[in-house]
């Protein structure tokens, strides 16, 4: 028998959940949760009653909305694939590993909004949108498993075997299933970020969602609703073998991702729109940095962090709470059964869809953001803890309820847990500076009105500073991870 | 307290029958080892018993089964989780009540546990988990003892006082062990099993080494 040598694990775990626990407290003065609507509840009725009895549009504009969102989705992807699989090539030099860093630390709707001002309301602009942050992903995800693979192989090849060949003989082939599996799976995250892109304006689903929900038409906005959640729920069914290929070419031919270039005006807004005004007129550059400093920047940053901390604890508790309810070790068949259906619907729709139908209901504060975050985000964790939880082989005489729960499970569960809710501490963080957009004033606020009123130069330094924040988050998250000893390795969007 | 009985008694283990024709009836107060070659049966019939009335018998697996990021404590307080409240018992998952603390400590110390309370049992040794194992089912404080090879990863000494020790606290004990010399010093019946079946079953006084060692067949040469 021997000593597994672990580290001094549960003090630390239980720590850092206090922590968290304790700056989200912190944070609640600083948060509007108010409700800001007079009838929350009769807004819920009319929701549901719709959702019970669509209006059906027309089976043309219904289609038009489901082939663009396909077609955006996979020639995003697609790029992004490509293109981040010429990085994940050179994922060892540190600029490579900084360039995907940015660019996926940027939300692919603040890179709509930048393409838009280049290439207008155009095919083009939607899938560069998706496809340079996916690159900074696809970057990453590919370049690890590509560094996974065994090395063994490689070193056996004849010393001078270039390098393309060792690639192609060795490495690909080692690591092809898990770059095949990742990529399908990005395509389910591709879906829902073209969907969110017509909350902009592109003709996908989302912009039917955003028109007709805004105007309280629930009934006829239920079959775009629908249609999202099936195209979503169903992706990993149809979404495969020489699907994929086909999918692609016919999404190339619906949609072909061109635009009319003005080289003038492209040029014109790389080298003088975004430049800072007081560089372009010869200012004093100081009052114009602390005027956007203390009018957008501190504020920005301060909502989004608080937005984000007490997201992250509503995900963690809704977590927690929810996993036992699709784990094979509590409930029968039936409960089980129907808590799966409303994670895969929480799972499926994307936080920005839910947060805009939770700000219509509760009005313009943190509040609707919270919900969605939480409620989004907690049903993939509970369902991937609930998964995890069904390879515990319990003892005989276990306790069953509460006290399995508290005594057996939770214990048992809680070093994934939290590694699973670090992991999406940065996607909430880039989630809660998007939802700005919604009139929140996170970041993301304060960049969609930039944009609004053409100060391009301080929406680029408002998106600057997001990215930072993405990535500052990003490696703290990391950095507990490490010190919790917590490596369980989780890619989901 | 009754006791247990099996019938013209076939256990099946996933569709498989591994034990046939068991006759078996075990009175209160006996002390019952199961002897046989691993993969037996022995297991598979402990099993069976501890069906047979499962609320009334502290049960010690040979997997232990505990909860690596618990305390000693707190694994060792699990063995009641159905005698108290859950109210109760989240009270003492969160802060151990003067009482429970008491009664756990000696029980603890009694297993030479006593400086490792407070430790997640992911930090201790095989051996020390057997014990925490042996001691949760202590703490059951219950009349029957059921145990699967409850002191095979305990040195011999100290395995020989446990034993002793669990012979005392209960009115009835029944055991696998694989430790033959064990179970003639602790058990007064010895259930010899075979190719399936039951092949010897009588007071342990009455047995020599020439009954037992059939039962062995793999160490024959």
């Amino acid at each position: 028998m021997t000593t597994r040598p672990l580290p001094r694990g549960t003090g630390a775990m239980r720590r850092t959940t206090g922590l968290f626990i304790l700056l989200a407290l912190l944070c609640l003065p600083w948060a509007d949760i108010a409700v800001h609507t007079l009838a929350p509840g009769r807004e819920l009725g009319r929701l549901a009653q719709g959702l019970l009895w669509p209006q059906w549009p027309t089976t043309r504009t219904l289609a038009d909305a489901i082939a663009s969102t396909l077609a955006f989705a996979f020639q995003g992807v697609a790029l992004g694939a490509i293109a981040g699989f010429g990085l994940a090539l050179l994922y060892r030099r540190r600029a490579v590993r900084w360039l995907a860093a940015s660019l996926r630390a940027v939300h692919e709707l603040f890179w709509a909004l930048l393409f838009i001002q280049l290439f207008g309301l155009s095919a083009l602009a939607g899938v560069l949108a998706i496809a340079v942050p996916y690159a900074g992903i696809f970057a990453k995800v590919y370049g690890e498993l590509l560094e996974e693979t065994d090395p063994a192989p490689r070193q056996a090849l004849p010393a001078n075997a270039g390098r393309l060949s060792s690639l192609m003989f060795t490495t690909l082939p080692q690591a092809w299933p898990n770059l095949a599996a990742y990529t399908r799976y990005r395509l389910e995250c591709g879906i829902r970020s073209s969907a969110v892109l017509g909350f902009i304006g592109l003709p996908t689903l989302g912009y039917h969602l955003e028109s007709l929900l805004r105007q309280g038409f629930y009934a006829e906005a239920a079959p775009f609703f629908y249609a999202l959640l099936i195209l979503i729920a169903t992706q990993h069914r149809w979404c495969r073998g020489w699907m994929i290929p086909a999918m692609l070419l016919a999404a190339l031919w619906w949609l072909p991702p061109v635009a009319p270039v003005n080289g003038a005006l492209i040029w014109q807004f790389l080298t003088h729109d975004i430049v800072p005004a007081p560089l372009r007129s010869g200012m004093d550059a100081l009052p114009w940095f602390m005027d956007l400093w203390q009018g957008q920047l501190w504020p920005g940053l301060i909502n989004t962090l608080v937005l984000a901390m007490l997201s992250l604890v509503v995900m963690g508790l809704l977590g927690v709470m929810l996993f036992p309810t699709v784990s094979r070790l509590f409930g029968n068949r039936w409960t089980r059964g129907l808590s799966h259906g409303v994670l895969v619907i929480l799972r499926s729709l994307p936080e920005y869809l839910l947060a805009f139908i939770a700000l219509i209901l509760l009005g313009p504060s943190m509040l609707p953001a919270i919900i969605a975050l939480g409620l989004h985000n907690g049903a993939i964790i509970a369902h991937l803890i609930g998964q995890y939880s069904n390879t515990l082989v319990l003892r005989d005489d276990a306790a069953r309820g509460l006290n399995r729960y508290f005594f057996e499970v939770l214990p048992r569960q809680f070093r994934l847990f939290l590694a699973f809710s670090l992991y999406r501490f940065e996607t909430v963080i880039r989630e809660t500076a998007i939802l700005g957009m919604l009139g929140i004033p996170t970041l993301g606020f304060f960049i969609d009105s930039a944009f609004a009123e053409f100060r391009f130069d301080r929406a680029v330094m408002l998106l600057v500073a997001s990215a930072v924040l993405n990535i500052a988050v990003d490696s703290f998250a990391r950095r507990i991870r490490q010190r919790l000893h917590l490596q369980h390795k989780v890619q989901v969007c | 307290m009754t006791g247990f009985r099996l019938q013209q008694a076939a256990l099946t283990v996933g569709g498989q029958a591994v034990l046939h024709d068991l006759d078996i009836t075990i009175r209160p107060g006996e002390r019952v080892a199961l002897l046989g070659e691993s993969g037996a049966g022995k297991t598979t019939l402990l099993r069976a018993l501890r069906e047979q009335q499962p609320n009334c018998i502290a049960w010690c697996p040979q997997q232990p089964g505990l909860v690596p990021v618990l305390s000693v404590f707190h694994n060792l307080y699990m063995g009641r989780l159905d005698q108290y409240a859950t109210a109760y018992n989240l009270l003492n998952l969160i802060r151990p009540t003067p009482a429970r603390r008491r009664e756990v400590t000696a029980l603890a110390n009694r297993l030479g546990l006593g400086d490792q309370l407070w430790k997640p049992v992911e930090q201790l040794s095989g051996g020390q988990q057997s014990r925490i194992n042996l001691g949760r089912a202590l703490y059951q404080q219950r009349s029957i003892f059921i145990g699967d090879e409850p002191v095979s990863a305990i040195d011999e000494r100290q395995g020989a006082d446990l034993l002793a020790l669990v012979c005392d606290l209960h009115e009835t004990v029944v055991l696998a062990l694989h430790n033959v010399d064990q179970a003639l010093a602790h058990c007064n019946r010895i259930i010899g099993i075979r190719d399936g079946r039951v092949a010897f079953d009588s007071p342990s006084d009455q047995l020599t080494s020439a009954d037992i060692k059939p039962l062995y067949p793999s160490d024959a040469s």
